[in-house]
């Protein structure tokens, strides 16, 4: 073949591999775009009060606090469920299930990492809900709890997956090592094992923690989507994404509310972008190791 | 030392246990979909259309609306993501500007669905006009799945062993001789895989097509990519959440609910037997 055929091949697939680099310039440019007139009118500061009423006759407040109180309360509730099962999972399915459970559990974990988030949210809703209501005496089931729940669930497959990479890449010598000086094999799972992989753990709960955050269609659906400042789990939150969602449709283009919608969008960027920064450069330092 | 014995006995339990909640929780929603949306699904639910806002009669629009979305974007990111696999593994050399690709990658995959949604907004919908259109809403969905569809590609590509490339450039082949006839036609499996997978996410995703082409209620079929459509997903949460009679419903939602679980069981799990089966047929 020509050299300049080559050549050509070769400037096209750069072109290609350098979309995604013009994908996230775009998608910080268009938010940045779209959210821009509110830093003037009315400014920035609105977004910093306790309030969100973007619908009003005497007067419209735009504060994200509440927004963001209620995506913290329902990451923390559900990542303090995704550690415990996602980590023990990943033992489990590393270091102590026999063979033929691994055939199952495997494909199990990536048949339910691609359930649809509207199929658990509905699931949460019509089941899942009045159980809670029942348990705790509530006069709605649609919490922050529920919320966490399913989307700790959600997030399990991510946190497993991971982390189980991470457990199986410890050097066998390590764990050979410890069972010949006279560790049982728990001790050797939690003394050795599971702190030399302790890095990509930790990347991994991180990675879950932004699929949490990022999520929509569950907590949209069932944590109540009441815009309070609250740390009580069996209360209604409203998260960022849930507003987003929810409020976009009905929204004029241009208006102050659909700015600081997208402003919401700019924060949520902002975190995931962050996490999942940390997260990559833990995993890559890790694997150099 | 036999009380030693029962507590690392005890313990193994409480991880097997651990683990199988979840399992047993995970099996639980789908059993609970299968069996109640079981009654509803029949032929006339498969193809007819919907009446009464969705009340009664069938979902063929929104089946047939989820197809368009996912062809659209497959048919987008499927060639796009594999360019960018083959640069990455066959040409870039390790340095800064593939660092900066990586982490495009990376940030891609971490970006939230809703954000997705909001970029679609601005740019297809606004921007360029395109309006509220399965147009807009594939490549929003397009740009959604690329990380994955680039990362199994690599995967793919990478685990064709060097001597394939080194016979044939020894044989005077160029490099792009190579990679078309050596390598491609043993990667593209793999790459299929990742692809298919992709499909099962997009089939799923709410969030992004909310803001960038999802119809509340619309009884007819597309004519073109500018149409608007109704998708499962969306369909799905409008029922279950904005219908005037949810309740009376029931049935119809986990009709829906069941659709669109087979649809993504389906992809998923043909995704995860054709990888198994090339895993095991090519032998080095």
């Amino acid at each position: 073949m020509k050299n300049w055929q080559e050549k050509i091949i070769q400037i096209l697939l750069v072109g290609a591999a350098s979309a995604s680099i013009l994908i996230v310039l775009l998608i910080f440019l268009f938010l940045g775009k779209e959210a821009f007139p509110f830093v003037s009118d009315p400014g920035i500061r609105v977004l910093l009060e306790h309030q969100w009423i973007p619908v009003s006759f005497k007067r419209e407040v735009f504060g994200i606090i509440p927004l963001i109180t209620g995506s913290v309360l329902v990451t923390i509730l559900a990542t303090g469920l995704m550690i415990p099962f996602g980590v023990l999972g990943a033992v489990y399915i590393a270091e102590i299930a026999i063979e033929k459970e691994r055939a199952f559990l495997k494909p199990f974990i990536e048949i339910m990492a691609g359930i649809p988030s509207v199929v658990i949210g509905f699931f949460g809703l019509v089941v899942l809900s009045p159980v809670l209501k029942e348990v705790f005496q509530l006069n709605t089931g649609l919490t922050a709890l529920l919320g966490a729940i399913l989307l700790a669930l959600m997030a399990i497959p991510t946190v497993i997956s991971i982390s189980e990479d991470a457990i199986r890449s410890v050097p066998k010598s390590f764990k050979e090592a410890s069972l010949a000086l006279g560790a049982s094999r728990l001790q050797t799972i939690f003394r050795v094992v599971v702190p030399a992989a302790l890095p990509g753990i930790i990347a991994a709960v991180m990675l879950g923690i932004g699929r949490v955050i990022g999520e929509t269609m569950v907590v949209l659906m069932v944590t109540g989507n009441a815009a309070q400042i609250t740390f009580n789990p069996v209360e209604s939150v409203r998260t960022m994404t849930a507003t987003i969602a929810a409020e976009m449709g009905e929204v004029a283009f241009g208006s102050n509310h659909y700015q600081a919608l997208f402003w919401v969008g700019i924060v949520l960027l902002v975190i995931t972008f962050g996490l999942n920064y940390v997260a990559q450069k833990v995993l890559n330092r890790y694997r150099m190791g | 030392m036999i009380s030693k014995k029962v507590t690392e006995y005890l313990q193994m339990g409480l991880i097997r246990l651990a683990t199988y909640t979840v399992v047993v929780f995970v099996g639980y929603i789908l059993f609970d979909i299968f069996i109640k949306g079981f009654p509803t699904l029949n032929w006339e639910f498969i193809s007819g259309f919907p009446r009464r806002s969705g009340a009664e009669g069938g979902i063929l629009p929104a089946i047939v609306g989820t197809i368009c979305l996912v062809t659209g974007a497959i048919s987008f990111a499927f060639p796009l993501g594999m360019a960018s696999a083959i640069y990455l593994t066959e040409y870039a050399k390790q340095g800064r500007f593939k660092g900066i690709i990586r982490l495009a990658i990376s940030t891609l995959a971490g970006v939230p669905s809703i954000v997705f949604g909001l970029f679609g907004l601005g740019l297809f919908v606004l921007f360029f006009g395109f309006g509220a259109s399965i147009l807009s809403g594939s490549l929003t969905l397009a740009f959604m799945i690329l990380p994955t569809i680039i990362v199994s590609s690599e995967e793919a590509l990478r685990a064709v062993p060097v001597t394939l490339r080194e016979g044939s450039l020894a044989l005077g082949a160029s490099k792009w001789q190579t990679i078309a006839r050596n390598v491609l036609p043993y990667a593209l499996p793999g790459m299929f895989t990742g692809s298919i997978l992709g499909i099962g996410r997009a089939a799923g995703e709410t969030a992004p097509i909310l803001l960038t082409v999802a119809a509340f209620y619309l009884p007819k079929l597309p004519r073109s990519i500018f149409d608007q459509v109704m998708a499962l997903p969306y369909h799905l949460y409008v029922l279950a959440t904005q219908h005037p009679e949810a309740e009376k419903v029931l049935p119809m939602q986990y009709g829906t609910a069941l659709v669109l679980l087979l649809l993504v069981i389906l992809f998923n799990l043909s995704a995860i037997i054709l990888r198994n089966k090339f895993r095991k047929k090519i032998q080095w």
